[in-house]
């Protein structure tokens, strides 16, 4: 058996890497801080995610989708946030956790009926947490009440990212508190849906292009058979999807650092003090020097979570510890991005405060770092 | 109609150029490659005019095995099957003998049409196409903006200087060297990329394409290839501001050739 290095790509993989950075670099880079000052994210643009197959990744050919692997979406997520880690995140719940959930949970009808339209053009959201329930998610209050065929779902989603532009939502729902985790089940659930509307879109300080809304559910009637996984369920639905899921983060947050660290290489050749160029300062070099090593380590890691994935062999340690890890460097690598910037680096017109805005997230979202450590622990202790 | 596009892989725009122990070339082990630009065009115009009218496209180039990559690009985005000239003998060849090795290739391939970017962007000769179309005896045009297909021929508008344009008829079979910035290329698709797999990448030595040693020595030898030794010159200009202006900005267009 050969055994490749991490960061050795197949042809198809380089490609599709090359076109993702190609894309990335032509249409989304050009609206990135307009989008950022608005908080809008553009239509065309995800029109243009859809045309170019970044929205089906996983999707196999027969549901219209583009057949690639996990590894794959993971690319386009990394590549993405690069430019803007808005539109990573975009496409980063798309693939990993909606399609995603629908691929592993779906039955044979409910893959025919929405798989296609995911690859095509309808965006996905994915609504777990609430105004109560975070980091304890399965504490959530949305309740959903048997009504002849259907179900009537009543509550409200907090912190739901692309819930402006999606079309379909898997809600998470309990059929009986009192069933505690073992009451929450999964309902695929369209936008058109009466009792169900898309409420106050969030202003925030990263990723500000990408939606979070709120979600009301007021008597919203769904039919049985949209019911992702078994009732009751639900909680093994969310868990393994998240796991997969933090892997999409971790790339997010790689390409986020890569993105900030070209910046800060770029300006130190360019910005002169003393005579020279702030790049031949050891001290620069060295903080780049460093910079540059935590990115790596933070890829090596993302991909090596991506490729165990592929593989079929375990990963959740590792995708928590990739999560974990890349959140931090990329908080690190931005705010060091913008030091290396000098006072420029504190204003809008320039790259580098956004990346550090943005990064934060990383460390929030798809469990917070200390729910990382709560998994890595438990792998360690033998305890679960 | 069936279309062949010969492209070259050429070193990446944002590469960092150090160049080789004799200063013939640049440095190759550390810069990544990438289509020539104008290629990329001319690859897109045929699969443009494959969509509209049916047909073929053939991929071409000549190159070591890092060219291969340049090849299943093309492939991803849509030709239907590709051609790499590779061989130990196939180094360091001039425009000429290039061209002679292409021409051996369009010749099995016999397609209708020859679509070469207007130059590479490293050497720049922009001689490969023309030479080509002589050596394969058909009719060529160079630095194409726009190609209308009609039964048997074409109508090209050539881009000429100073922003002019002319429009010429040119029968088939026939070799164009295309410009950039005629089409807007597409990005290459993950389904496009994944169904490349399966696309013919034929290899072909100089044996297969039925040339011989004589016909591939070169007629042109890079003797140095250096940077641009910088000159710091300084030139005042004398008169009234807007004389000034006038005689800078013809400076500026007619010799340095910056606007
Ligand atoms: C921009 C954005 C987008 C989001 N997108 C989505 C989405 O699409 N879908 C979705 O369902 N959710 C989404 N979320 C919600 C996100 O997953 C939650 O915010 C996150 O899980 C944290 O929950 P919380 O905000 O309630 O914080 P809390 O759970 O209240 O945590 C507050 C603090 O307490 C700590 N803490 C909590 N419990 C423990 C413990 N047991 N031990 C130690 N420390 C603990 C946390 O680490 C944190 O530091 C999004 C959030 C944001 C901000």
């Amino acid at each position: 058996m050969t055994i490749l290095p991490l960061t050795t790509l197949t042809d198809e993989e380089r490609l599709f890497q090359a076109a993702a950075r190609e894309f990335a670099e032509k249409e989304i880079r050009p609206h990135v801080s307009a989008m950022d000052r608005d908080g809008i994210f553009r239509r065309d643009l995800i029109a243009k995610f859809f045309e170019q197959g970044f929205m089906g990744i996983e999707i196999p050919e027969a549901y219209g989708g583009s057949g690639g692997s996990f590894f794959m979406a993971i690319t386009a997520v990394e590549e993405f946030s690069r430019v803007d880690a808005s539109a990573g995140v975009v496409i980063d719940v798309q693939n990993t956790l909606v399609a995603n959930a629908l691929l592993r949970w779906g039955n044979e009808v409910q893959k025919r009926a929405f798989l296609p339209r995911l690859a095509r053009d309808t965006v996905g959201a994915y609504a777990l947490s609430e105004a109560g329930s975070g980091s304890d998610a399965f504490a959530l209050q949305t309740q959903s009440r048997e009504d002849g065929n259907d179900y009537v779902l009543n509550g409200r989603k907090l912190w739901i990212t692309n819930a402006q532009e999606a079309g379909l939502f898997i809600i998470f729902a309990t059929i009986d508190r009192s069933l505690g985790y073992k009451g929450i089940t999964a309902f695929l659930v369209d936008r058109a849906t009466p009792g169900f509307t898309v409420g106050k879109k969030e202003d925030k300080l990263g990723i500000r292009a990408s939606s979070t809304c709120e979600l009301i559910l007021d008597g919203c009637r769904v039919p049985r058979d949209n019911i992702l996984g078994e009732i009751g369920k639900g909680y093994k639905v969310a868990i393994e999807t998240l796991n997969e899921g933090r892997i999409g983060i971790a790339a997010q947050m790689t390409g986020l650092a890569t993105g900030a660290l070209e910046q800060a290489l770029r300006y130190a050749k360019e910005r002169k003090q003393f005579g020279e160029p702030i790049a031949e300062f050891q001290a620069i070099q060295f903080q780049l020097a460093r910079l540059a090593t935590d990115v790596e380590a933070a890829r090596l890691m993302t991909y090596n979570a991506a490729r165990l994935k592929d593989a079929g062999k375990p990963f959740l340690k590792e995708a928590a510890m990739a999560k974990y890890f890349c959140s931090q460097v990329a908080e690190r690598v931005a705010s060091e991005c913008v030091e290396v910037f000098g006072g420029y680096g504190f204003t809008k017109d320039y790259p580098a405060e956004k990346y550090l805005r943005d990064a934060k997230i990383g460390k929030i979202y798809e469990g917070t770092s200390f729910m990382q450590l709560q998994t890595i622990a438990k792998f360690l202790l033998g305890s679960s | 109609m069936k279309m062949a596009v010969c492209l070259k892989q050429v070193p990446a725009r944002d590469a960092v150029l150090r160049l080789n122990s004799d200063s013939t070339w640049v440095r190759e082990d550390d810069v990544s490659f990438e289509i020539n630009e104008p290629d990329i065009y001319a690859l897109e115009e045929a699969l443009r005019l494959k969509e509209k009218q049916g047909g073929e496209v053939v991929v071409c180039t000549l190159g070591p095995e890092r060219a291969a990559q340049a090849l299943k690009e093309a492939l991803a985005k849509g030709a239907d099957r590709a051609m790499h000239l590779h061989d130990p003998a196939f180094q360091n060849l001039d425009a000429y003998a290039t061209a002679r090795a292409l021409a051996a290739a369009i010749r099995q391939a016999a397609p209708d049409l020859v679509l070469t970017g207007l130059q590479a962007d490293d050497d720049g000769f922009a001689q490969t196409g023309v030479i080509l179309a002589e050596m394969l005896s058909w009719d060529h045009s160079t630095i194409i903006m726009e190609i209308q297909a009609q039964e048997r021929a074409l109508k090209v508008k050539r881009e000429l200087e100073g922003g002019w344009f002319q429009w010429i008829e040119i029968p088939l079979p026939a070799v164009l060297t295309i410009q950039s910035g005629i089409n807007k290329p597409r990005y290459a698709t993950l389904k496009g990329i994944l169904a490349a797999k399966t696309k013919p990448l034929q290899r072909l030595g100089w044996k297969e394409l039925g040339l011989d040693e004589e016909s591939l020595k070169p007629h042109q030898k890079i003797t140095k290839v250096f940077t641009p030794p910088k000159s710091g010159k300084v030139e005042w200009l004398e008169g009234t501001p807007r004389e000034v202006a006038q005689r800078l900005a013809d400076k500026l267009k007619n010799e340095a050739r910056v606007i």
